[in-house]
């Protein structure tokens, strides 16, 4: 384009600018054509689900138990028993998770040593293999009673749960401005009190958030699951016994040969994926409100 | 766990130190300050006790094998005899090709999505990619299972098999019966899990650079590529490395979206295109098989430890070019 008509008019061709426009170009398509690849894909594997999934989704999918392939059989212990362990899982990574944020924002200075060190752990923490949790509850709570146990399933997903929270409350509690403390403590108020009815009150919104993205974190995860709370083909509300899991179903569903089977274990993939989704879209949305 | 508060808060009380030890102290809020470093305690102890479990159970196989253990390439439950080498060459090289195939796709999508795309379409798909990061791990396992396996089967597999069967060199990267599964399908899948999540924190980074910077580069006659290569990526790098730390640690610890599409074939071979096992995936196979007490337990385990040293070792990497280039 750049070196045809030039001559009548004065203009120099200018081959670095030529270079440079070459480059841009080319830098244009190339970032079109990634962006187009990654969103193809990812449409793809959204359809794969919706379109797989909605066919296997029916009444007797959510409403009956899990059952030997050719029997009218469903998800429904799968799914409740997943809704008992992520329970459960943040009804003990909640406290944790906010007791350790709260000591790092609100003890934690920067010549703490105990409380960097403890920032570090959680960092780490975050990123550990998922697996590993399951074989670290395995050693601890499964191996010395000799059985799988919902419990340990609910600790190993407490463990993931606990750093995304104590993440989100430090940072949150960082948020609140020092002047409201020192307001708290010219009124008289002790600092317990001060940290929880001022501070940790007015961060309440990303709080709340760090939990429920703790909470979308954990109800997908399957592999540390495999080793803790096992699976179960029947109902099981014990704490103490096997439980299934719907991610753990869909894991043994969709190797297996049978067609119902490889049905459920789509359906079950829609509904966690949905699931984790619409927790996302309404942190989204209430953080746009906040 | 509350057996472990309840013993901690004297050590905890003495390590968290001295933050307010002028002012007069009332009793509940001593109570509190130990609760919340007794759970800051906690944190710790999990993780401690996560290294040192994984270590003390994997001791077995170290003792038996040594440190060989790792580069040992043989893994025969029949005979009971154990190397690492074999699922550690798997997750390694399935991970590089996993970042080696997202990181195109993030760093193109996030340059198109900050510099390019209409705002309208870049908030509907920056918004849609940062929710794909939050999809299970195991849902791209089944889509790699169903999708990607039986188009390596049945399309790639016999395409490079019939063009490029006796071409020196890549001749032994393709070799192997059209299964499906192996570490290149495994990459793949992997790449296409971690580029979301590499995409949206990309994206995120370069959107944090002052416009003022972006607006001068323009100013002076910056093509489009002459500002995200000369001025947004040199202001990110520490940011870009980051991201593309994080992903590597998310596929190597990555278990269900691998498990499905490796193959689980304990060997090492140059062949990308054959079945293989990576660290994860052999210890989800293979842990429930393995009876309490046994060599083969305990050599898993010290897979466990082995890959968590690789999931530290990927962290402080990231730590590292992030504090040098700050």
């Amino acid at each position: 384009m750049s070196g045809t008509v030039v001559s009548t008019t004065g203009w120099k061709p200018n081959p670095r600018a030529a270079r440079r426009r070459r480059a841009d170009h080319l830098a244009t398509a190339f970032g079109m054509v990634m962006a187009g690849i990654l969103v193809l894909v990812l449409a793809s594997i959204l359809w794969t689900l919706l379109s797989r999934g909605l066919a296997g989704l029916s009444a007797t999918a959510i409403m009956k138990p899990m059952g030997p392939p050719g029997s009218s059989s469903g998800l429904a212990n799968a799914i409740v028993g997943s809704l008992i362990q992520t329970f459960m899982a943040l009804l003990m990574a909640t406290p944790l998770g906010l007791g350790c944020g709260i000591y790092l924002s609100e003890y934690g200075t920067e010549t703490n040593k105990f409380a960097s060190c403890v920032r570090f752990v959680s960092d780490v923490l975050m990123s550990v293999p998922s697996i590993l949790v399951g074989l670290f509850v395995y050693q601890v709570l499964v191996a010395p009673f000799g059985h799988f146990s919902a419990l340990a399933g609910s600790v190993a997903l407490a463990i993931l749960a606990v750093p995304i929270i104590v993440r989100t409350t430090e940072d949150m509690l960082r948020l609140v401005p020092t002047s409201m403390r020192e307001a708290g403590a010219a009124l008289g108020a002790t600092r317990w009190r001060v940290t929880l009815s001022l501070c940790l009150r007015s961060a309440k919104t990303g709080v709340l958030t760090g939990i429920l993205l703790a909470l979308a974190r954990v109800s997908g995860e399957t592999a540390p699951l495999l080793f803790t709370s096992l699976g179960n083909q029947n109902w099981s509300f014990s704490l103490n016994r096997p439980m299934a899991s719907l991610p753990v179903t869909i894991y043994q569903y969709a190797g297996a040969s049978y067609e119902d089977w490889v049905q459920l274990a789509w359906a079950g993939a829609l509904l966690v994926t949905m699931g984790v989704l619409a927790i996302n879209i309404a942190v989204r949305v209430s953080a746009r409100r906040g | 766990m509350t057996l472990a508060t309840a013993t901690q808060p004297e050590e905890a009380r003495d390590k968290a130190g001295v933050s307010h030890s002028g002012s007069r102290r009332s009793g509940p809020d001593t109570v509190f300050h130990l609760l919340v470093a007794a759970s800051a305690l906690l944190v710790l102890v999990v993780l401690g006790g996560l290294v040192v479990l994984m270590g003390l159970g994997g001791s077995q196989a170290f003792r038996t094998f040594g440190l060989g253990f790792a580069f040992h390439d043989v893994w025969n439950p029949v005979a009971d005899v154990y190397g690492a080498w074999a699922p550690l060459f798997g997750t390694i090289v399935s991970t590089l090709i996993g970042v080696a195939i997202a990181l195109p796709l993030a760093f193109g999508t996030a340059f198109w999505l900050t510099a390019m795309a209409p705002p309208r379409v870049a908030a509907i798909v920056g918004t849609a990619v940062q929710l794909l990061a939050a999809v299970p791990s195991i849902i791209f396992g089944m889509w790699g299972f169903f999708t990607i396996v039986p188009f390596m089967a049945r399309t790639v597999q016999p395409f490079l098999t019939h063009h490029f069967r006796h071409v020196p060199g890549i001749r032994f990267i393709i070799h192997g019966a059209p299964f499906g599964t192996g570490l290149m399908t495994a990459g793949l899948v992997l790449a296409v899990m971690i580029a979301p999540f590499m995409t949206a924190v990309m994206r995120d980074v370069f959107a944090a650079m002052p416009n003022m910077l972006r607006e001068s580069a323009y100013g002076l006659g910056a093509t489009r590529w002459d500002v995200m290569w000369k001025v947004v990526v040199p202001w990110s790098r520490s940011g870009m490395i980051g991201a593309i730390v994080l992903g590597m640690g998310r596929a190597l610890g990555e278990t269900m979206a691998v498990t499905f599409v490796i193959g689980n074939v304990t060997a090492v071979g140059w062949s990308l295109f054959a079945p293989r096992s990576t660290v994860a995936s052999l210890i989800a196979l293979q842990f429930p098989e393995s009876p309490a007490g046994s060599l083969r337990l305990s050599a898993l385990l010290a897979l466990g430890f082995i890959l968590m040293l690789l999931s530290f070792a990927s962290l402080a990497l990231a730590r590292m070019l992030r504090g040098d280039t700050k």
